[in-house]
């Protein structure tokens, strides 16, 4: 009986299809969106403890036995993952009621809002590789849409870009379903698992190889990956804000999770190799990120491009492989999370208060709004990595684990991108909040009160994750172990007794 | 059978990558639209084709007699064949309203969000 | 378009299909058929509707909102999902109860079939919204 693993999937579907239901009345909806990710962010807290006490837990859906049918798994990154996907939905579904408009709300924004947030948390539970393409697509077609809506032009054009490369994902995510089936009969993961790590004769190796290597681009088109990352920095500067902040949050943060849970799960064999490539990859899409950032003078689409820098970073962790790197990518991912929504955030109330998003004709927001700037500054230094935010212990985690294995030219990568995410930072400081507003820039208007509350909400959770690091830390950790050892999670879903 | 398949499932991928590479929107769409079903055939072809064997167990019969054809291939693909016709239907939707604002449905056109 | 022959043909064939569709839908339990099929059977005769005499006069004849279709399919599939957890066992596990019917016998009812009607009240819904709101946008 494990009704707390079901809750974070049945929690946003109810909402969801309330929100349907009551199609006619905005306040109705408006409503049900916040009570929904509020009732979210319990579940998603108590799911958590339960699994941070009693180890992992596993429901067994339409009860069938393990491998046979459909099973939802909870180990501790799942349940961290699920925290920070309730923590974000409350945030952004707050700053929704009061930056989405009218127009937008009847078109059904905040039911797509709520399929969107069962479909991550769908992601991050399931223990079947199937399920997890069901979830992805369940994912992709709310934010297809949450993209599109609106139909503004650039909207439209973003929209196109995202939808190509993201079937375009799908479909190879689906063929290598397929050639994984053929060659292991099976897709529950735990079960994927025992059954690889019997094959060892050559010619099987060389499939596990191509499996592998084709779930890699797949799951590295929808992270963000160095050589497939271009559907990002050229659509998600396009929809409202609020859109942009929940994608970044998590939507990226979903392929990341799919990277780590397979490689760590399924295809274990080839370390030196693997490492290798994982290695390489995270240099470059962190430098080449980090390079399309400094560039940008779009308030948007310099942040778009950190999130691919910053995948970078999870990536070494997984890369490098030991308990301490896993870890570290673990707490990254959470940090990360948290800081970039706060930004994209910030940048709506930008917009919202100047009509633009163009860095050059900001300014002055220092004088206006002196809480938003200390509500910028927080996640803005703590994305650059400085103490004692969090963002300086999840690279120090990283980067100590990339010095144990001797990986110096990815720590001094790591480094180095660091310094230009601060040099992008301090830009974005210098442009929008410290000079003044240039002459024919519209004045600031309309009372912002209601939008900074979810900032300042994201921005207490990276200070408390910085400052209480020890605690935060220590549950990374575990999860990390949970992730480098897998064989209490082959053991917990393939039991046989119920 | 199954050679036949495999050069009907690259002949698919062929053209579906074919597709892909033009510059209209359309024509890219019925790219992915082929990409899916190579991908959908690619399954069936893999788990290994069965004639005529139901995975049904007859009446009176304790177990199921083997050689049977493997059901569960045919549910994945029934899935993604449901998910693709979703998706599909959007995004045509999708080129359609963006046909109406753009007034091309030429993709190096559509530059406006790349800047 | 305002075709004579496609609105007489609409007229008669709506009751038809509509009774094929549940047609359908009940054969699916053991044979081909099914609540996917069904909806999309069902939607088609208001999709012709929509055709022969506009959007405007299709919605009129299915008189309730196709959104409201799409929310109540869904409820009705969740609902089928959660009474199995109610009875104290995992999500989706099939319940089963019998409905005697004088002259048919003992009839199975359970859990996957309240699904499939979820499923066929979801996909007419989301069939019809799309089509009026094509129908719509010309």
């Amino acid at each position: 009986m494990s009704l707390v693993l079901i809750l974070p999937i049945v929690i946003p579907m109810l909402s969801g299809v309330s929100i349907l239901l009551a199609f006619r009345s905005r306040v109705a909806q408006r409503f049900l969106s916040l009570a929904g990710t509020a009732a979210l962010t319990l579940a998603a807290v108590l799911l958590l403890a339960e699994v941070s006490q009693t180890g992992i837990r596993v429901d067994r859906i339409g009860d069938w036995p393990a491998p046979y049918g459909i099973t939802l798994v909870a180990d501790l990154f799942s349940a961290l993952m699920i925290v920070l996907t309730a923590v974000i939905g409350l945030a952004v579904a707050f700053y929704s009621l009061v930056s989405i408009d009218q127009r937008r709300e009847t078109f059904g924004y905040h039911a797509l809002y709520q399929f969107l947030l069962m479909g991550v948390c769908g992601a991050f539970l399931t223990g079947d590789l199937f399920n997890l393409y069901v979830w992805f697509e369940v994912m992709l077609m709310a934010s297809f849409v949450l993209m599109a809506l609106g139909a503004e032009r650039r909207q439209m054009e973003g929209a196109i870009k995202y939808v190509t490369l993201n079937l375009l994902s799908s479909a190879l995510f689906l063929a290598a379903l397929g050639l994984l089936y053929g060659a292991a009969g099976t897709l529950n993961m735990a079960d994927l698992a025992r059954k690889f790590a019997s094959l060892t004769d050559a010619p099987s190796q060389g499939l596990v190889t191509t499996l592998a290597m084709l779930f890699l681009v797949a799951f590295g088109i929808k992270a963000g990956l160095f050589p497939m990352f271009f559907w990002l920095p050229a659509s998600y500067h396009t929809p409202p804000a609020a859109v942009t902040a929940i994608f970044s949050g998590l939507l990226t943060k979903v392929g990341v999770y799919a990277l780590i849970r397979v490689f760590t799960l399924i295809f274990v064999h080839h370390t030196e190799l693997m490492r290798t490539v994982f290695l390489t990859l995270a240099a470059l899409t962190m430098v080449v990120g980090v390079l399309g950032a400094v560039a940008q003078y779009d308030f948007r689409r310099l942040l778009a491009f950190h999130i691919i820098s910053q995948i970078g970073y999870a990536l070494m962790g997984l890369g490098l492989g030991s308990a301490l790197a896993l870890s570290g990518a673990v707490y990254f991912i959470f940090h990360v999370a948290i800081a970039k929504t706060a930004l994209f955030l910030v940048s709506g109330l930008a917009r919202q208060l100047h009509g633009t998003y163009d860095l050059k004709q900001l300014g002055g927001l220092y004088r206006s709004q002196p809480w938003l700037a200390l509500l910028f500054l927080v996640p803005a230094f703590s994305l650059a990595g400085l103490p004692p935010l969090s963002g300086f212990f999840a690279k120090l985690s990283l980067v100590r684990a990339g010095l144990e294995a001797g990986e110096y030219v990815s720590v001094v990568v790591a480094l180095a991108v660091s310094l230009l995410t601060l040099f992008s930072m301090i830009k974005i400081w210098v442009e929008a909040f410290w000079k003044p507003l240039p002459a024919g820039s519209a004045p600031a208007s309309s009372a912002v009160k209601g939008w900074l509350a979810p900032i300042a909400a994201l921005a207490l959770v990276t200070v408390a994750i910085g400052l209480g690091a020890g605690p935060a830390f220590g549950l990374a950790a575990r999860a990390g172990a949970q992730l480098l050892d897998p064989t209490t999670y082959i053991a917990t879903v393939l039991a046989e007794a119920p | 059978m199954e050679i036949v398949l495999a050069f009907v499932i690259g002949g698919l991928y062929a053209a579906a990558v074919y597709m892909l590479l033009r510059r209209s929107l359309v024509k890219m769409l019925i790219g992915l639209a082929l990409l899916s079903h190579a991908a959908n055939l690619l399954i069936f072809a893999v788990a290994r084709l069965t004639r005529g064997r139901p995975p049904i167990i007859s009446l009176g019969a304790e177990d199921l007699a083997s050689p049977y054809a493997d059901p569960l291939p045919q549910a994945l693909i029934l899935t993604s064949i449901v998910i693709s016709f979703g998706v599909m239907a959007f995004a045509l939707a999708l080129a359609y309203r963006t046909y109406r604002t753009t007034g091309t449905d030429d993709l190096d056109a559509m530059r406006g969000s790349d800047r | 378009m305002n075709s004579l022959i496609l609105q007489t043909t609409t007229r008669y064939l709506l009751p038809l299909l509509l009774l094929f569709s549940i047609f359908l839908f009940g054969r699916g339990h053991n044979e081909p058929g099914g609540g996917f099929v069904a909806g999309l059977v069902a939607a088609a005769p208001f999709a012709l509707y929509s055709i022969a005499f506009g959007a405007r006069e299709a919605r009129r004849v299915l008189r309730i909102d196709p959104r409201w279709f799409i929310g109540f399919g869904l409820l009705v599939a969740l609902t089928a999902g959660l009474l199995g957890v109610l009875l104290g066992r995992p999500f989706f596990s099939g319940v089963w109860t019998y409905l005697v019917v004088p002259g048919l016998g003992p009839i199975d009812l359970g859990t996957p079939m309240l699904f499939d009607l979820g499923v066929y009240v979801g996909v007419f819904g989301v069939t019809l919204t799309i089509i009026f709101a094509m129908e719509e946008a010309d």
